[in-house]
């Protein structure tokens, strides 16, 4: 960042004079020193700062197939999981379908796995229920421990089956009771597991695709949102009339919408469930 | 040991809203001034550009352009029976960090008090008897009226551009605006935004309930404009992401797109980014300041001497560093004494959701202050005879862009997950809106704010303590006006409605609003209050604390215009005596 330290200041500081003990604004540090990085700058001085290449751009997920973060049994966890939660019918695809699980993954394999912008320092005591997130895990540590013990509890119920083999109402049951806390495990935030993976998976549902979620914009598609769209100028007067635009993506539309013989979209506008 | 730098004139400390108002009035005065800001350089076209910014997880729920909390947050409890715990993760508020500060991802509602809020407990004394006041509600005129402050409203709206349907000119009621405002000197710079098809419903309803709907006053705007420092704003293109974003297409007021461009150029002027105030310094006497600690994104420590201090940073933050810098008498809430942190205030909300079958509502059309509203319940609007409450608030659909993680409503009875959850969301996405009441908070003897006495940030500094509930004025004012909102919600012929009224204690987890308010409040009397009229401190005369944080209660609006209008006033008496003749701008 360009620093322009000058005195110039001074020159035009009629009223300084009068001021307290005006002093001169003097450079904090040798100008060369000012920069990002070094000094007690950076300073910025004399214009609006602008980078060639400093966008602050999105970080995608990582594209490569397969789970990073999950172990083959979490991963089948959740995929069981999640599928209960947001399930496929007649309206169309569900969590999986939306690759909700690799959503999931690459989440807990980044910064927001890792708590890295929350507060993990203790001590920890029992909170109240209006002081919010109170587990000394991550939610990447909380995704682990609470997997390997709810899986535990149902083999030994179920005669050594795991959560994702059991039937879906079973499953169900299995989610009412974690949900409800009639499922808590001693020493296992059960409850906290919950909550943080019906967020994640509306998250992974309904958030942009570039974080490997809401494929196909599945989520969107089915709600009728039609994403980031930057102008809605021309429709904010159109009372009570479908909107006619299809959903975008921070990375576009890439060419996954089906076609016709005409190589048109089959899918136009968002659906409208009128 | 921190390294001792060359003095400035004038040493601004957090660089938002107020930070950039205070260094441009300054530096048009003459002086040399040097702004602090703990966060990084942001800007319209690096941080916020169209082609990203419409990105609801990456900055609602993860963020972004938020505080760290890694680095500080504050430890939060209801009230001092309780252990306070450290806020671990944003819910209720989310304060800024960055240049622009919260001004970055605020909505844009540009509001004024009514000229009786600012003067609660001599109005409600007049009209109601000092019985009507409880024991422990701590309210107190500002020590400003509306009158003094209407130019420097005029001043911060005229610079946003704002958008909007004058109610009051002169005394003369206008039709289609807010005909309970105080009296505007002229009309909003710009005209009021469209409106989608909800907020047009809930306008036809409340007036046929016999109410007064109103576009609200908007600081995204409406058409084209530039402002008397010649920067130029363009028309909001209605993308809905405004709360908790970065506009893209300079749309939405903020120090980048009203007072930067200029500011910034200016050969007296410079910002020093990434750049954490720890302390206060004083002299001898204990009553004058000397300069600011800071340490660097090194971690390094420097002394910043100045003769002029300006705190602009957060308003939980100005007092947090009172507190550390000993600056002020700490309030105690067993005996009532002392100043700093008392009267912590907040916001008051609830809603009610109306589920339609037959109109399509568009809800992911909108801005961050678009929507019609009524203010008939606000304030001392409505006659409290026989209530046993005081204050109250707007409401209103405010249509900021359903954003589908946050804004999914389902009807009443509706499981939270599972194939009925996914039809009853895919049912109702477009059909649905939803009326929020924002009321005010009284200031109480028990909602306090001070340092804990276990937690630490990042630096080993105790972290800011909030002792804070809802009292049954709060509990009884959102009952009332929430009732009031279902009834415009039913007027507006939904298939059902659900109401919430929010009910219980105050909760950190579900976002309400960013509007902390108190514990440095300004007055009359030093003994309850931490600066006088014109946010001087009583106690240092050279330190000016600005923000929300002088605010001795909350009223029913957001709190930015008057945020911004206390600081265009406390700077002209800055520039007209203080600058002349420094010192106590206020006898005691």
């Amino acid at each position: 960042m360009e620093t322009k330290l000058s005195r110039r200041g001074l020159l035009g500081a009629g009223l300084a004079a009068g001021a307290a003990g005006a002093l001169p604004l003097a450079a904090p540090g040798a100008p060369e020193q000012s920069a990002r990085g070094g000094g007690a700058g950076p300073d910025i001085r004399g214009d609006m700062p602008w980078q060639e290449g400093a966008a602050d751009a999105p970080f995608p997920a990582d594209r490569r197939a397969g789970y990073i973060y999950f172990t083959a049994a979490e991963a089948a966890f959740i995929e069981a999981a999640v599928g209960r939660l947001i399930p496929a019918d007649e309206l169309g695809g569900g969590a999986i379908e939306a690759a909700v699980p690799l959503f999931i993954d690459r989440q807990l394999d980044g910064q927001y796995g890792h708590a890295t912008r929350w507060y993990m320092q203790g001590p920890w005591a029992p909170p109240l229920k209006t002081q919010g997130y109170q587990s000394r895990m991550t939610p990447a540590e909380v995704y682990r421990s609470a997997i390997r013990a709810i899986d535990d509890m149902v083999a030994q119920r179920h005669g050594g089956v795991p959560f994702a083999k059991l039937p879906p109402d079973q499953q169900d049951a299995v989610l009412k009771g974690l949900e409800t806390d009639e499922l808590a495990i001693e020493g296992v935030d059960t409850k906290v597991f919950f909550t943080l993976r019906l967020q994640n998976t509306i998250e992974g549902f309904f958030g942009d695709p570039v974080y490997g979620g809401n494929k196909d914009m599945i989520g969107w598609r089915l709600i009728g949102f039609p994403g980031a769209r930057y102008d809605h100028g021309p429709f904010v007067d159109r009372h009570n009339q479908p909107y006619p635009l299809p959903p975008v993506g921070i990375t576009g539309r890439p060419g996954w919408m089906p076609r016709d013989e005409d190589g048109q979209p089959k899918e136009v506008g968002t659906k409208t469930h009128v | 040991m921190s390294e001792k730098l060359p003095s400035v004139d004038v040493l601004v400390v957090g660089f938002g809203w107020t930070g950039a108002i205070v260094a441009q009035e300054l530096t048009d005065a003459g002086l040399n001034v040097l702004a602090l800001e703990r966060g990084r350089w942001r800007d319209t076209p690096t941080d916020f550009a169209p082609t990203f910014a419409q990105d609801e997880l990456r900055y609602m729920w993860r963020h972004a352009l938020f505080e760290n909390l890694a680095h500080n947050t504050l430890t939060i409890r209801n009230n001092t029976s309780q252990t306070a715990l450290p806020m671990r993760v944003m819910g209720s508020f989310l304060p800024g960090t960055g240049v622009g500060g919260s001004g970055v991802h605020w909505n844009g509602q540009t509001w004024r008090f009514l000229p009786s809020d600012l003067e609660v407990r001599s109005h409600v004394t007049r009209r109601y008897g000092a019985k009507a006041i409880p024991a422990d509600m701590t309210i107190q005129d500002f020590g400003v009226t509306y009158d003094d402050l209407e130019p420097h409203y005029d001043r911060f709206e005229y610079l946003c551009g704002t958008s909007g349907t004058a109610g009051n000119l002169n005394g003369q009621i206008q039709p289609g605006g807010n005909p309970f405002e105080g009296a505007r000197k002229r009309a909003y710079p710009t005209p009021a935004m469209r409106q989608a098809y909800a907020p047009t419903l809930f306008a036809e309803a409340a007036a046929k309930l016999g109410y007064h709907p109103f576009p609200q006053p908007s600081s995204n705007l409406s058409q084209a404009y530039t402002n008397p420092l010649g920067v130029q704003l363009a028309p909001c293109t209605y993308c809905g992401f405004c709360e908790k974003f970065g506009c893209g297409n300079y749309s939405k007021a903020s120090a980048q797109t009203t007072i930067l461009p200029v500011l910034m150029r200016k050969p007296n002027f410079t910002l020093r980014t990434e750049a954490e105030a720890l302390t206060i310094n004083r002299d001898s006497t204990g009553k004058r300041a000397v300069s600011v600690t800071y340490v660097d994104a090194q971690g390094r420590e420097f002394e910043q001497p100045a003769d002029l201090i300006f705190l602009g940073t957060y308003a939980l933050n100005n007092v947090r560093l009172l507190l550390l810098s000993g600056i002020g008498t700490p309030y105690d809430p067993r005996t009532g004494q002392g100043v700093v942190g008392r009267n912590y205030a907040y916001q008051r909300t609830s809603f009610v959701n109306a589920f339609f079958d037959d109109k399509i509502l568009n809800p992911f059309i909108g801005a961050g202050a678009h929507g019609m509203h009524i203010d008939d319940f606000n304030g001392d609007n409505f006659d409290h005879g026989g209530l046993g409450f005081l204050g109250g608030g707007y409401f209103g659909v405010l249509q900021t862009g359903a954003r589908p993680i946050e804004t999914h409503p389902v009807p009443e009875g509706t499981p939270t997950w599972g194939g009925a959850w996914k039809k009853a969301v895919a049912a109702n996405y477009l059909k649905t809106t939803t009326i929020s009441t924002h009321g005010g908070v009284m200031s109480h003897r028990g909602n306090y704010l001070d340092l804990d006495p276990t937690y630490r940030d990042v630096y080993g500094r105790p972290l800011l303590r909030m002792t804070f509930d809802y009292t049954d004025n709060e509990q009884k004012m959102a009952r009332y006006i929430t009732d009031r909102a279902a009834d415009v919600a039913r007027a507006m012929s939904p298939r059902e409605i659900k109401v919430v009224y929010r009910d219980g204690s105050w909760d950190v987890v579900p976002y309400q609003t960013t509007h902390n308010t108190g514990g440095a409040i300004m007055g009359a009397d030093p003994k309850t209050s931490v600066v006088n009229r014109y946010l001087q401190s009583w106690d240092v005369s050279n330190l000016f604390v600005m923000g929300a944080s002088a605010f001795p209660q909350n009223p029913g609006y957001n709190p930015t215009g008057t945020v911004a209008a206390l600081a265009y006033w406390s700077l002209e008496a800055v520039r007209e005596q203080y600058l002349k003749s420094p010192g106590p701008l206020v006898r005691t």
